[in-house]
């Protein structure tokens, strides 16, 4: 277990799977099983982070006025593996980042469970806060992957409709 | 081949089925959307819709080809 850097070895913070660049995926974005996400808080370690943000989409119990009693989540994975490689990637590039992580969980989650988990690390904390923001809203707003609301009252419905908490908030 | 077409949340409950296979080749994915909204009556207009052929996104007006696989990809709502 030991991480690889450019200057040599740090023994006991890696293990074999850890690139030095981050820009080879931990593993697949799209699963159907519960998010591990401390393998995926791993995966981001470095010698030259100093920061680590991670955000957490976690399923809660009412929408818009509503009780929901659990979430069922559909994705086009394929597709949704491709964007989010390219949006990784950009993250990489554009923000001061040394490694993105993340999942999103498809199938039946309940109330708490986590649905998607995004994980930036960077020598620095704005970076690493930026790119985390950055990265979880182009996930909502772009990837092929839905979520069917269950209602307290029993009825169920598709989302379709634009992410109310994308919306700014008047100040 | 045939084409096949797949559907997604919403409009794989208005479709009935995850997927279809159609034994014609629309001339382009607006054509087909236009087709098959006529059949299943998605509620979903082709302008709030993206289409993806062969797990790539594409243009309406790509032109499909035998063995074509075509996402009708509905607004989404992962997160």
């Amino acid at each position: 277990m030991n991480l690889r850097t450019p200057t040599g070895t740090l023994p006991g913070t890696g293990d074999s799977e850890r690139t030095d660049t981050g820009i080879v995926p931990a593993g697949p974005f799209i699963v159907a099983k519960s998010i591990e996400s401390a393998v995926l808080r791993h995966a981001l370690g470095r010698a030259d982070a100093g920061a680590v943000v991670v955000f957490e989409g976690v399923v809660r119990d009412h929408h818009a006025g509503r009780g929901v009693v659990r979430l069922d989540y559909e994705a086009h994975a394929a597709l949704a593996e491709t964007q989010w490689e390219e949006l990784r990637l950009q993250a990489l590039l554009a923000f001061d980042v040394v490694a993105v992580s993340g999942q999103h969980r498809i199938g039946s989650l309940g109330i708490g469970e986590c649905a998607v988990w995004i994980g930036v690390s960077a020598p620095h904390r704005v970076a690493a806060f930026r790119a985390c923001e950055w990265l979880i809203g182009e996930v909502k707003r772009d990837l092929p992957i839905w979520k069917r609301e269950h209602y307290a009252e029993g009825q169920a419905e598709w989302r379709h409709e634009p992410d109310p908490g994308a919306v700014p908030k008047p100040v | 081949m045939p084409l096949t077409v797949r559907y997604f949340a919403r409009m794989a409950e208005s479709a009935g089925c995850a997927s279809e296979t159609l034994a014609h080749v629309p001339v382009d994915a607006a054509a087909l959307f236009a087709e098959r909204d006529r059949v299943h009556g998605f509620g979903f207009s082709s302008t709030s819709l993206r289409v993806a052929i062969n797990d790539r996104m594409a243009q309406w007006t790509t032109p499909l080809q035998d063995g074509d696989e075509i996402c009708l990809i509905p607004p989404v709502s992962g997160g």
